[in-house]
């Protein structure tokens, strides 16, 4: 076993005195304890203020109580519909569409509102998977900023009177209507039946985040602009180039599941995909990688050009860095060991460096095995410079109406200055966004969208593929479905769901067939079909080869901006949920900020992290320095965050912030634009900017990061038995590793088999009946944070805003920890995420003086919130810091209105007000209550699903399903949003049980967290194992 | 009626309390809670009481157990409909057995009227005419010896002579309400005076046989400034001040035997009593839902499209004031947006905004399917006598106290539904007789979070 020390933040690596000050204590924040030498008076919450709160509560409560009830209603509905039982939950096939993303989805209405989007089990590309992205997509829906009329210069307008000025108005010029990738099959009909009314007018595709680079070089290398599909799960041998295919790449869902495939392992004979990965900021995919190495962002051509020559026997040329060399060659040993079972991706947008990686997938043989031509990704289908064309179109005012949907140039494009001023010589603009964004703002008319859980369609993600879409609720508000209006403009009388309905009847032959379409939500290809190659065409090589090799060189600091998995190129900016949620790799919300490297860190802002004093005072204040960016003339301040994995001479920022007031309160004023800094290059957008200005200004700036919010250190606890990791050759070696590391933790209490009852005083329980249990495989896991988000819409989680995050009062119920081992620059990472452990020995009963928080004969560590008076010991006394207080009324749901701007509590952000609103709040979970200040809260494995599940079972007088034959009454909601099924749950006294079957197959790798202080957690987790380059050499040599 | 079922309660209630004292030592040693606990069920008589009276009733009553499942058959399939001894939307029933010919013949008309009205019958033919060509529900499905548990039921039902439930019955309720709290109270009265009394006495005597022995008399103190009797009187009236301060406070967020005014004076005793219409015909998400569902304004229609005239027995308020049915039937008919003799358009329908009386906290989950469909609990259980009530009442003060009462006492569906075949342990238990039934409390009733989530 490699005795790697995993650690969490700097202050741990160092053990400095910061860190084991906060280990000590639960709450990271001074109790408004009065010290010694002042008097009562002077305390915050002095005796006298105290007496007068008790009495004034007290007379309060004796008022309210003897208040009359109100007279409450009971309305039934005037006709009841035949499908619609109140308080029963409806499910409904439809699809999530985003800028050319498109998801199947199922989506849970309870009475007449959608309140949760789960993936499509039917749907072969994303097999039920889901993101943070999509699971919070139904918060949009109730989004308080949603545009709620037509309005002609921002004033409101019925649909006919806009139709009419619409319609008056065309035909002085060409029509362009501008969209984001549409892969809808119906509505590129409605775009062509109106081109062919309007002639000359043209539909240009763009997207913030564009794929030209890849779609022009395999027009080069194949003669198809297109994306093939790819397949990791036929890799042995990954290699990455930059490419977040995990995170932000493409379909990051249906490559993790893929993924996950190679990262499984079987226990009796283990074996595993490799992944290399090469890139310039420390992202998702990076850190899920067995080795990472570091480039530059202007290395990124040469670094494919020389694994090209490398694969093809010519060795490495033109690389200095060393160990980037040495993984250069790694990568290419790799490659073509596993010829025909190996793959090699890349996120660059430069034409040039594609083509070289096309030539590598081609030496390797990929085609027909890996990457796929016969169903290609429709997802993105933008190219720049058609987009380009157009906006210097609309300055030399020869484009006479455009249309806007789904896109937001005035924002994500790298010149948007250009594109506002040539929008306002266009006569017509139209806007069908649903909000008033930077793009919006300036058009003439806006008709504003329904969201897609409002409207019918299609999606055809990948081709071959298709996934409908229909309506799980009447629009909110005065919108129309944008192909509506633009079949009215083309003097079609039908509407958009007879053309959608009318074209799938005729297509699937009946309209039985389109019914049950309908309710699958999805139509697949009736055989799988074949994975074909193209041919590869060289010719484009050499040409370039020799472009890559002339590229400038960087200067001395690079910049690379990047999409963090939860913002995405803006579009998560404006949701509350994805805003909370802290980023798998900086572990901060509600900003965007400069990540640097530990060695910049030293030459820039003179830390040094190694130094304990110094990381501490980087680390526990949650102000941090602030360098101001200039590329190019444009200057932007931002805070810095270190973060190890990222090359010591570049930097990285996340786009998709810094929005319009438009946008909405969640989105206003929270970090900073850097759309500005891209460039267009060789008819390409590049987001690698070879030349950055940083200096250190005077000021700091709070960053709302969780990572150090949940330390606990004792000496019976501490941190390596929290996590277990291994590599596959000590594995290989000795499979039993982790359990014989596990006995040697035990011996003292009778080892594992005979710990549950020898290593404890308490005694023993029969469990009859039913016992939930979880398991999490570290293997699979990739830290996605698509649990997260599932989370806190199935259990009504409250947003608390940056300020409470700062103050260390985030809520979510599961936490994905970050935990890094080795070297400082450029260190391994695992992911863990953490819920309450559910601990059949649970230390926080035993300390609950009121018995708000107590054991049940299923195994549920119970939380009563009506019990709970907030003593907070439970908190205190848990070994895994999973509980979560309410210190402030985050939900509006407390008797007296006031106790949301109490001064003790602090000023609540924007933010928490907006998700008390009426409208937000229905997305709740009517199922859960909404918990009020002053109680404790925490996961109670979804004991509302348990509940219902075991109801369902009991109604067909049959035992529970928990994943026997793949059968299931019930999933946990991360359970059933995890992309890679990493979390397994279940009943763990039914021997064929899921979650039974995983921890058998997996009896070497299983472990409980801090096993050794018999908590006894119903959790327990499977140890990674890393198919690391330097261990397994090692272990060979 | 109401007070009678307040009372009731109460005495459940009662006959709990020793069981509620033990619990707290229930985790300490269960075998003596166990054992305690049965020694006083069995002494208890009232225990042998129920077992005498369920033993006579079970003589009594047991060849009636043909019509008891057809009464069950006919609430659930006809009494939509009809009624046995009068006319509704059908026929009566009583007797229908004797208009018929044969039984195959009244088979095939219950099973498919339309079928009968086919083949040109006269007798169905004229039935169908007579009733205004009003189709009677198909029941192909239903079996024979469902139809004769049916027919079984109307024989019996429909010979007993008609019941005047305005006549009291004899034997009086009032002897069963009368109240024995003024009677305790006189005896602990008597008892506390012959304490004093006693006390006093003793007092004396000491002061006696004090004198007697030469020990000094001490000044005698009066009762008034004994501080012993003032001790005892403090307690006891902090004891009694508490105990009502403490129940007038748990009362205050209670509404037991709320009974609002409703927009229509809608009788459950005409239509759940009377007409023996089954409670989920109009509720039935009960038996899928959380909710029990108030029926929309289309359910109500489906009857009173035919039915547009009340004639049964006179309607009183809780006030006694008189009610016209059939105004408020008209009173539906405006929100239902009907007008007599035209074709209803379902659309115009406006929904009826009744007045909710049964409320629970946000913070408990209540789940009504699990309940009736699972449980097979009775609705009267938790609702009361709803058949007689005319306007609704809550009948339980829906306290926690009262549920988790309920759920150490019922028993489980354990050896019928197939869920519980899980309990391996508790299956071989009852099988060796250690443990006879097992409770909701057994499998985990009683805990927090099987209501709070």
């Amino acid at each position: 076993m490699s005795n790697n020390k995993h650690w969490q933040s700097f202050g741990e690596l160092n053990n400095s005195a910061a860190f084991q000050k906060a280990s000590k204590d639960e709450f990271q924040e001074d109790l408004p304890f009065v010290s010694e030498n002042e008097s009562f008076l002077d305390a915050k919450a002095p005796r006298r203020d105290f007496l007068k709160y008790l009495g004034f509560s007290t007379a309060a409560a004796a008022i309210a109580a003897s208040c009359e009830i109100p007279v409450k209603k009971a309305i039934p509905f005037a006709n009841k519909p035949e499908d619609i039982v109140p308080g029963v939950a409806n499910y409904y096939a439809t699809t999530y569409v985003q800028e050319g993303d498109a998801v199947s989805i199922v989506a849970k209405v309870r009475d007449g509102r959608p309140i949760k989007v789960e993936g499509n089990d039917l749907s072969p590309i994303t097999k039920g998977g889901t993101s943070a992205r999509v699971q919070a997509s139904v918060l949009d829906l109730y989004d308080t900023a949603r545009l709620r009329f037509p309005t002609i210069d921002g004033k409101e307008v019925t649909l006919e009177s806009v139709d009419k000025a619409v319609a008056s108005s065309l035909g002085t010029g060409p029509v362009v209507i501008l969209t984001s990738t549409i892969n809808s099959p119906t509505s590129l009909e409605v775009i062509n039946q109106f081109i062919a009314k309007y002639p000359g007018s043209r539909h240009v595709q763009y997207d913030a985040i564009s794929y030209s680079g890849l779609l022009l070089a395999n027009e080069a290398s194949y003669g198809k602009k297109a994306i093939p599909s790819y397949r990791f799960d036929n890799a042995k041998t990954i290699v990455s180039i930059a490419a977040d295919f995990l995170g932000t790449w493409l379909n990051p869902i249906e490559f993790s599941k893929q993924y996950a495939t190679g990262k499984r392992i079987d226990e009796k004979n283990p074996s595993m995909s490799k992944h290399i990965h090469f890139e310039t900021v420390a992202s998702l995919t990076g850190s899920n990688a067995d080795d990472r190495f570091l480039c530059r962002p202007s290395e990124i051509g040469a670094v494919a050009a020389a694994l090209l020559s490398a694969v093809n026997g010519q060795g490495v040329a033109g690389i200095l860095d060393a160990k980037l060399k040495s993984g250069i060659e790694k990568a290419a040993k790799e490659l073509v060991a596993a010829k025909g079972a190996s793959l090699v991706v890349c996120g660059s947008n430069d034409v040039n460096v594609q083509i070289i990686v096309n030539a590598i997938n081609d030496a390797i043989q990929s085609g027909g095995k890996t990457i796929d031509w016969s169903a290609t990704l429709n997802y993105k289908g933008g190219i720049d410079a058609d987009f380009a064309k157009l906006v210097d179109d609309m300055n030399a005012g020869a484009v006479g109406a455009l249309f806007i949907q789904g896109a937001n140039p005035a924002y994500t494009w790298y010149d948007a200055d250009k594109f506002v001023a040539g929008l306002k010589k266009v006569k017509t603009t139209v806007s069908f966004n649903s909000r008033n964004d930077e793009t919006t703002a300036s058009c003439k008319f806006v008709i504003p969208d329904n969201h897609f859980l409002e409207s019918w369609g299609d999606a055809e993600p990948k081709s071959g593929y298709y996934s409908l879409m229909q309506p799980t609720i009447h629009p909110l508000f005065k919108t129309r479905q944008w192909q509506d209006s633009l079949l009215k403009w083309s003097g079609i009388t039908t509407t958009y769901l007879d053309l959608v309905k009318s074209y799938w009847v005729a297509k699937l032959g009946n309209e039985v067939a389109w019914d049950k379409a309908l309710q699958d939500g999805v139509i697949n290809p009736a055989t799988e079909v074949m994975a074909t190659a193209l041919p590869f065409n060289a010719a484009t090589l050499s040409g370039a080869l020799a472009a890559v090799s002339a590229a400038k060189k960087g200067g001395k600091i690079e910049l690379s901006l990047y999409q963090k998995i939860a913002i995405g190129a803006g579009q998560g900016a404006t949701n509350p949920w994805l805003q909370e949620m802290p980023d798998p790799i900086t572990k901060a919300t509600w900003d965007n900020y400069l990540i640097v490297s530990p060695a910049l860190a030293k030459t820039l802002l003179d830390i040094d992290l190694s130094n304990g004093g110094q990381s501490d005072d980087y680390e526990v204040h949650p102000e941090k320095k602030v360098v101001s960016v200039t590329v190019n003339n444009k200057t932007v301040q931002l805070p810095v965050l270190i973060i190890p994995g990222t090359q010591p001479d570049t930097v990285g920022i996340a786009v998709g912030y810094g929005r319009s007031a438009g946008n909405g309160k969640t989105a206003d004023g929270v970090g900073k634009n850097v759309f500005q800094f891209a460039s267009l290059s060789g008819g390409t957008v590049s987001f690698e900017i070879a030349n950055v200005d940083l200096k250190l200004t005077d000021d700091t700036y709070t960053v709302a990061l969780t990572q150090t919010h949940a330390i606990y250190n004792t000496d019976q606890g501490n941190r390596t038995e929290v996590m277990k990791e291994l590599t596959l050759a000590d594995y290989k070696k000795n499979p039993e590793t982790v359990r014989e590391e596990r006995e040697e933790e035990l011996k003292p209490f009778g080892g594992i088999e005979k710990f549950e009852t020898q290593g404890t005083i308490y005694p023993y329980y029969d469990r009859p009946g039913i016992h939930w249990g979880m398991s999490v495989d570290l293997n699979t896991c990739t830290g996605c944070g698509a649990c997260v988000v599932a989370c806190n819409a199935e259990n009504n989680v409250s947003v608390v805003g940056k300020s409470e995050v700062a103050r260390f009062h985030d809520m979510q119920w599961i936490r994905i920890d970050r935990y890094y081992s080795g070297d400082l620059d450029n260190p391994k990472v695992v992911f863990q995420p953490l819920m309450c452990q559910h601990c059949d020995n649970a230390p926080c009963e035993n300390v609950c003086p009121v018995a708000a928080t107590n054991h049940s004969t299923e195994g549920l560590n119970q939380m009563t919130y009506n019990r709970c008076i907030g003593t907070r010991y439970c908190a205190n006394n848990c070994p895994y810091k999973v509980r979560r207080f309410n210190w402030a009324d985050y939900t509006g749901a407390d008797s007296f209105p006031d106790n949301q701007n109490q001064q003790l509590v602090g000023k609540l952000d924007d933010v928490v007000f907006v998700m008390n609103d009426d409208l937000s709040r229905m997305v709740l979970n009517p199922d859960v209550t909404v918990r009020s200040r002053g109680v404790i809260e925490k996961c109670s494995f979804c004991v509302q699903r348990l509940q219902e599940g075991k109801l369902k079972a009991k109604k067909a007088s049959r035992p529970l399903k928990t994943g026997a034959d793949d059968e299931w009454d019930l999933k946990v909601a991360c359970q059933q949003s995890c992309p890679t099924n990493a979390i397994v749950f279940g009943n763990i006294n039914d021997s064929k049980s899921a979650v039974v079957k995983s921890r058998v197959d997996n009896k070497f790798r299983e472990f409980y967290s801090i096993e050794q202080v018999h908590t006894l957690p119903n959790v327990s987790y499977l140890a990674k194992v890393r198919n690391t380059y330097d261990e397994a050499e090692k272990a060979e040599g | 009626m109401k007070i009678s079922a307040k009372k009731k309660l109460k005495r459940v209630m009662f006959c709990q309390i020793p069981v509620i004292l033990l619990s707290p030592f229930k985790d300490i040693s269960p075998h003596l809670y166990n054992s305690t606990v049965n020694m006083i069920h069995l002494r208890s008589i009232m225990g042998k009481l129920t077992f005498i009276a369920a033993f006579c009733f079970f003589v009594l009553f047991s060849n009636q157990s043909f019509s008891q499942d057809g009464k069950a058959l006919f609430s659930q399939n006809c009494a939509s409909c009809h009624a046995i001894n009068k006319d509704l939307t059908g026929p009566a029933l009583a007797g229908v057995e004797d208009r018929w010919p044969d039984k195959k013949m009244l088979y095939s008309w219950i099973k498919n009227n339309q079928a009968v009205i086919k083949s040109g019958y006269p007798y169905a033919v004229d039935l169908y005419n007579k009733w205004n060509k009003t189709q009677m529900n198909l029941f192909t499905s239903l079996p024979d010896k469902d139809i004769d548990a049916i027919l079984g039921y109307i024989k019996v039902e429909g010979s007993k002579p008609a019941v005047d439930p305005n006549k009291p019955v004899p034997g009086g309720v009032v002897a069963e309400e009368g109240d024995n709290t003024l009677l305790f109270g006189i005896l602990t009265l008597i008892l506390a005076i012959v304490a004093f009394v006693l006390l006093q006495v003793n007092a004396n005597l000491k002061k006696l046989a004090d004198d007697k022995e030469g020990i000094p008399a001490t000044e005698p103190v009066p009762v008034w400034r004994n501080k012993v009797y003032i001790m005892f009187a403090t307690l006891v009236l902090f004891t009694i001040g508490g105990y009502y301060t403490v129940m007038g406070a748990i009362g205050l967020g209670r509404s037991q035997d709320y009974q609002p005014e409703q927009p229509i004076f809608y009788s459950h005793k005409v239509h759940a009593g009377t007409n023996q219409i089954s409670c989920l015909y109009c509720h039935g998400g009960a038996q899928e839902s959380k909710h029990a569902n108030i029926p929309s304004v289309n359910v109500c229609m489906n009857c009173h499209m035919a039915i547009n005239e009340y004639k049964g027995e006179a309607l009183y308020t809780a006030e006694g004031e008189e009610v016209n049915g059939t105004n408020e039937i008209k009173k539906l008919y405006k929100y239902a947006g009907y007008e007599e003799g035209k074709p209803w358009d379902a659309t115009k329908a406006k929904p009826v905004e009744w007045v909710k009386i049964h409320s629970l906290p946000d913070h408990v989950y209540f789940n009504h399917s699990q309940h009736v469909a699972v449980g097979k609990v009775q609705c009267q259980t938790c609702h009361g006598e709803i058949t007689k009530m005319n306007e609704v009442y809550q009948f339980a003060d829906l306290s926690m106290g009262w549920c988790i009462n309920c759920h150490r006492e019922t028993k489980v569906q354990f050896a019928d539904n197939g869920f519980y075949s899980i309990y391996e342990k508790y299956h071989e238990d009852m099988k060796n007789g250690t443990m006879d039934s097992v409770t909701v409390a057994n499998i985990g009733g009683t805990e927090c979070q099987k209501c709070h989530y």
